[in-house]
């Protein structure tokens, strides 16, 4: 009996690194790969959930349709544009917001508080209350353009506009997020450089690109990387906002996914352009990990 | 010259940095001045910063008034309390539920030998990764043939498993970063390995669970597009009731979206204020350690 319960104990001892892992990835496997390799089965199917019709074996139709396809191409397009428009002003700002809340001042901790605090917003929030804000007859924002600038501007009744509204609500909630991977590795560039270059009376320019960039470039990349990826797959705030409009100008691929997959149940070409998207973040994520493990090499 | 240009910079700063802070944080202050504004003063040409603020909106999302018999009136309640009461539920089961469990897989993965460590974390990660929009048509189709749609547990499950990757990530870097020694000098003296996690492995990272507790719980918050597609009238959440309160026919009633968000918002800033020095840290997966 007691031999058989310090067995028991000692089985359990050794098999421990595989007890405490098992109900995690059992919950990934079957709540994220499961249903995306049932996906992908469908994606090679036409079939629509609404319709009451078996599957039909299609084979790499879909995917062929949606790479010749100029509509899901244009849609591609206008998610890049949002993404190299939004995330090349966020790094911008993010580090000029760095530099400027790098030195102490009294209250700092409260204002950065403030600053942060868009990003920890519901994006659903967000966009809706940006609708609101833009509002061509009762925004706050038209408002201070009409009068400051005595422009009308469309913010989200103009196609022409319409996107860089859209980038400019990203920027606003993230340019924060850069500025604490900025201050992070401007704190960590030894004082004593700082001090000499100061004393070289280096310009403010030579300064930067030699001694601080190469400081905070690797937190910079990994940065630009989860920007790019969550800019690529940003939902929430574009389909309260605009809805992808006016007209298809804020249609973004993200946007187009849920038409096809909701609005005209087309499960299975909605399947085939969702691995479409996937492809693109795994090869990111893949570049993050990367990036990352180097960082942490660099800080061992 | 140049001197005395960086001076004048340097004692200016602090006030610039201050302005662009309340620059960011108006929009903010805006949707809080909304959802106290009467009515009337809402949706004018010329935005207005002076009322009489009043708590209407808030009144109104809870309760309305019905038409009982001529002339009388009763206060009856709203769904809007269970969508607040069931982001609430949601989101604390799902993040204790994940953390307690990544907590675990992360403890194994930090201490013990295993073969393809780094594919395990890659794979943890990319779950997270992935583009919601692009999980959520198959997830539906999951959850139709379940017939777990608009139920409290698969609600559960849904975001227990969207917080385990972050969970798993963040708990790694709190135990790498505390050292194994102690540990080993408990396994030498006999203690078995779960004793040796649990006596003194765990009770050095209490404020890392803290924070990861916290961040996590933000993201759950904040989620929306799991929530459209996969809950129903009983179990929707507060972001879903938001965005259906826009498609409103007589056009959208801005006083009380305005008092949801300015309800919504709050607990996760405040949160996010408390956690504020782990703020890079949960955002980057536990990569960087500031």
């Amino acid at each position: 009996m007691m031999e058989k319960e310090s067995r028991l104990k000692r089985f359990f001892d050794r098999r421990l690194a595989t007890i405490m892992v098992t109900p995690c990835i059992i919950i990934l496997l079957g709540m994220f790969l499961f249903p995306l390799l049932w996906s992908l089965g469908l994606s090679f199917y036409d079939y629509s959930v609404l319709r009451p019709v078996p599957p039909r074996f299609v084979g790499f139709q879909h995917y062929n349709e949606i790479i010749r396809d100029p509509y899901i191409w244009a849609r591609f397009a206008t998610s890049m544009r949002f993404v190299a428009l939004a995330v090349g002003l966020q790094l911008v700002l993010g580090v000029a917001l760095a530099f400027l809340m790098y030195d102490n001042f009294k209250g700092k901790k409260i204002f950065m508080a403030l600053m942060l605090s868009p990003m920890m917003m519901a994006p659903v929030a967000v966009g809706a209350f940006f609708r609101f804000m833009y509002d061509p007859s009762f925004g706050i924002i038209p408002y201070f353009t009409r009068t400051l600038f005595n422009a009308d501007i469309g913010w989200v009744t103009d196609p022409s506009v319409a996107l860089y509204s859209l980038v400019l609500v990203d920027t606003w909630m993230w340019s924060p997020f850069v500025m604490l991977f900025t201050l992070a590795g401007l704190l960590s560039i030894p004082q004593h450089l700082l001090e000499m270059s100061s004393i070289d009376r280096a310009s403010w320019w030579q300064r930067f690109r030699n001694i601080i960039l190469p400081q905070i470039k690797p937190l910079l990349i990994l940065a630009l990387l989860l920007r790019t990826m969550e800019s690529f797959r940003l939902f929430d705030t574009i389909w309260v906002m605009t809805g992808g409009g006016p007209g298809l100008s804020t249609e973004t691929l993200a946007i187009t996914l849920y038409r096809v997959a909701f609005q005209h149940w087309h499960t299975g070409r909605s399947s085939a352009m969702a691995y479409i998207m996937l492809i693109v973040v795994i090869v990111l994520t893949n570049l993050y990990l990367r990036l990352s493990m180097r960082q942490e090499g660099a800080r061992r | 010259m140049d001197n005395k240009h960086g001076n004048t910079w340097k004692m200016i700063k602090p006030y610039v940095a201050v302005v662009v802070s309340l620059i960011y944080f108006f929009p903010v202050l805006w949707v809080f001045l909304t959802a106290f504004k009467p009515r009337v003063d809402i949706v004018t040409t010329i935005p207005r910063f002076l009322f009489t603020p009043t708590l209407d909106h808030f009144f109104r999302l809870f309760f309305r008034r019905v038409t009982v018999a001529p002339g009388e009136f009763a206060l009856e309640a709203t769904p809007f309390a269970r969508f607040f009461l069931n982001s609430i539920f949601l989101s604390l089961t799902s993040v204790a539920l994940a953390l307690a469990l990544g907590t675990f897989a992360a403890y194994a993965i930090s201490r013990f030998p295993m073969r393809n460590k780094g594919f395990l974390m890659f794979y943890i990660l990319s779950n997270r990764m992935l583009p919601p929009i692009a999980v959520v048509v198959p997830l539906y189709l999951m959850y139709r043939t379940l017939g777990i749609m608009n139920t409290y547990g698969g609600m559960t499950l849904l975001y227990t498993a969207f917080s385990i990757p972050l969970a798993i990530w963040m708990m790694k870097s709190f135990f790498d970063d505390i050292p194994y020694e102690i540990e080993e000098a408990a396994r030498v003296d006999g203690s078995s390995r779960f004793r040796a996690f649990y006596k003194t492995a765990l009770p050095q990272v209490w404020v890392g669970i803290a924070a990861t507790f916290i961040i996590s719980l933000i993201f759950v918050w904040n989620e929306f597009l799991f929530a459209l597609m996969l809950t129903g009238r009983e179990t929707r959440t507060v972001p879903v009731a938001l965005s259906t309160a826009l498609r409103g026919e007589r056009g959208v009633d801005w006083g009380l979206l305005a008092s949801v968000e300015a309800i919504y918002v709050v607990p996760a800033i405040i949160l996010a204020f408390v956690a504020q020095g782990f703020l890079l840290r949960g955002l980057t997966f536990g990569t960087v350690r500031k």
